[in-house]
């Protein structure tokens, strides 16, 4: 594992460990310090607990199958906090079964949560009761805190311990403001899988989709988001006029979508801090099936004229010249852009039937990928590089993989209509919707890209559209 | 047994297509008085309160023929099209001061962008129809509607071929 570095203006990591022990009697004594305390502490942390041996040593058995025990956070004194009615103490309960629910509902490890695991103090967070958790016949031990500092900050605290070897395996802390108590808890989760399986984080992220309520022909459709874990749910548009296909921005600070607001399929690109919405690009013509390119700072957007659709892209700050993409006579749309964002995987029904392509960001070099039957459509490549999740249609619609050069395909799911993949942010697990026969029902579905661990996530009402963005910054 | 009940199924299922009333998408403008440019209607008698020149007279002129339907992917006009098309084409003609839109769906089975693009596709093939008959291109424009709006509720093939379509809606 490699130090990554997690300081954002909203989110600040500190080392919280060290300073712990001295401080537990003495409340909230770098409380006025969240700000200052980080750079030079934080960057012991990782550094101590890099040392010595990796985790493959202590145990040949697949990640997957390790017992970890997540008991309560604990707090240094119970106080109020906006984040919860009843307390620090009450809230650091709330951690725990966050990161265990995290944990829990994707099928990571066998964890066990803090409703059946006896309440740490706060001075075992640093120094664990080891017979305690060996008697459990946990193998991997959780321990945090939660403190409520000065300026209405909360500093929670994450420890990650292997029991059998009594050594810590991984620390970090974060300050956070008490709206956002559960990124703490997702960053913890995060740091657990990532130590644990070598992968990269992607609970603390978020989902844009479409919410969908009323009749099969009269459906609403409304924008609506959420957290990587279905929590803090929001509609953002009221559905008056019907919403689809949106998308993240990479920074979270806006989302494209396409609406149907004046009549006709438009995109627009809402600003989530102002709550306005703009044109991405004045057209007379029906836009739809935006992108953003990685870095943010363009947008992928298709557009028929007269019937025939191509695929442009645009200055992401508003303004500039469209530049066309795709001059093929037929339907070209959709795109996704490679991480290094040098090329563009679409959709193209220049053979006779949709197909996947490949281009450079510019346009140039198209060549064809697909050329297994069926059709294949709505391509998504993979935040890692490695793989394009897409919808084969064979009959019915599924969900499938395959590698950048078209090959070794497989499928993921198989159900009546599974469509519109959407990758989590370290690409280890794809997103998409499902549709109930004759009813036309839909809901947001996941599974691992090993095809295994398919679940469905819970929504207020129906959703479709699921669109998973990078890790929050 | 079974088999009679799934035979009634099937019968009830279609009889509910049959008769769902292919509603517009907007609904008519309540009827009023004012003078309408419309020459006095030669059709025989359009029940009272249906304006002619009005979506609501048009979709009644049509009986049906405001709907044109495609094959699967498929967006050419065939011969009954043509037919359908031509008494649209008529219609316009015959009340110059209207305009029209034409809205393109798909069915069901198909991913979301790839049928707004379709129904583009379909749509434009209505409209390009209707200027080669002679309708000024200014009059009519065009909306996608994609998958978004089926008219047939079911999962089947008949349901399926009835949401293919192109419905022409008459704007005052």
């Amino acid at each position: 594992m490699t130090a990554r570095t997690l300081f954002t203006a909203a989110l600040l990591t500190v080392l919280a460990g060290p300073a712990l022990a001295q401080n537990a009697p003495a409340p909230a004594a770098t409380s006025g310090s969240v700000v200052a305390l980080p750079s030079s502490q934080a960057a012991q942390a990782p550094a101590e607990s890099d040392e010595g041996f990796t985790f493959t040593v202590t145990d040949e058995r697949p990640w997957q199958d390790l017992s970890i025990a997540i008991p309560a956070f604990a707090t240094n004194r119970d106080e109020p906090t906006p984040a919860n009615a009843q307390g620090t103490a009450a809230l650091g309960v709330e951690l725990g079964r966050v990161i265990y629910s995290d944990l829990m509902n994707n099928g990571l490890f066998r964890p066990v949560g803090p409703d059946s695991l006896p309440r740490p103090s706060y001075a075992q967070i640093t120094a664990p009761a080891w017979g305690t958790w060996s008697g459990r016949s946990a193998e991997m031990l959780v321990h945090g805190y939660v403190r409520a500092g000065g300026n209405d900050q909360l500093t929670v605290g994450c420890y990650l311990y292997d029991v059998q070897l009594q050594q810590e395996l991984v620390r970090e802390g974060w300050v956070v403001s008490p709206a956002e108590w559960r990124r703490a808890a997702h960053k913890c989760a995060d740091l657990i899988y990532s130590r644990l399986s070598g992968e990269s984080p992607f609970f603390d992220s978020k989902i844009a989709y479409i919410a969908e309520t009323g009749p099969k022909d009269r459906r609403i459709k409304r924008l609506a988001i959420m957290d990587s874990d279905g929590a803090n749910h929001r509609f953002i548009t009221n559905g008056q006029a019907t919403a689809l296909t949106p998308r993240y921005s990479p920074d979270y600070s806006k989302i494209a979508y396409v609406s149907y607001v004046n009549g006709y399929a438009r995109i627009y690109v809402y600003d989530i801090g102002s709550g306005r919405q703009t044109l991405v690009t004045e057209s007379q013509n029906p836009t739809f099936a935006p992108r953003w390119s990685p870095d943010g700072r363009t947008i992928l957007y298709s557009m028929a004229v007269a019937g025939n659709t191509d695929i442009y892209r645009i200055s992401a700050s508003g303004g500039g010249t469209p530049q066309r993409l795709t001059d093929a006579p037929g339907i070209d749309v959709g795109g996704s852009y490679s991480p290094d964002g040098s090329q563009i995987v679409f959709e193209s029904d220049r053979s006779g039937n949709q197909q996947i392509y490949v281009m450079n960001a510019d346009g140039s070099g198209q060549r064809r990928i697909s050329f297994f039957g069926g059709r294949a459509a709505t391509p998504e490549w993979s935040p890692r590089g490695d793989q394009i999740a897409f919808t084969h249609i064979v009959g019915d619609l599924r969900i499938a993989v395959i590698t950048p050069d078209g090959r070794n395909l497989r499928y993921l799911t198989d159900s009546w209509q599974d469509e519109a993949p959407t990758w989590s942010p370290n690409g280890r697990i794809v997103q998409f919707f499902r549709t109930a026969r004759n009813s036309g029902e839909t809901s947001i579905w996941q599974v691992d890209l090993t095809g295994r661990n398919e679940r469905r996530l819970p929504t207020p009402v129906g959703a479709s559209d699921p669109a998973w963005g990078p890790v929050l910054p | 047994m079974k088999r009679i009940a799934i035979v009634l199924a099937a019968t009830s299922v279609l009889a509910l297509g049959a008769c769902k009333k292919q509603a517009p998408e907007s609904l008519p403008p309540p009827p009023q008085s004012s003078a309408e440019p419309a020459p006095s209607t030669p059709g025989p008698s359009a029940p009272q309160g249906v304006v002619p020149g009005t979506q609501a007279h048009f979709a009644q002129q049509m009986q049906g023929r405001d709907t044109i339907y495609f094959d699967t992917d498929k967006f050419n006009i065939d011969a009954e099209d043509q037919a359908a098309l031509a008494q649209q084409a008529a219609y316009l003609q015959q009340y110059p001061n209207i305009r029209a839109t034409v809205e393109g769906h798909c069915d069901e089975r198909g991913t979301r962008e790839y049928n707004l693009a379709l129904g583009e596709r379909r749509a434009n093939a209505a409209k390009n129809y209707l200027i080669s008959l002679g309708v000024a291109a200014n009059r009519l424009t065009t909306v996608s509607y994609g998958k978004e709006r089926p008219i047939a509720l079911g999962s089947n093939e008949q349901a399926w071929a009835r949401n293919r379509r192109a419905v022409t809606i008459v704007m005052n």
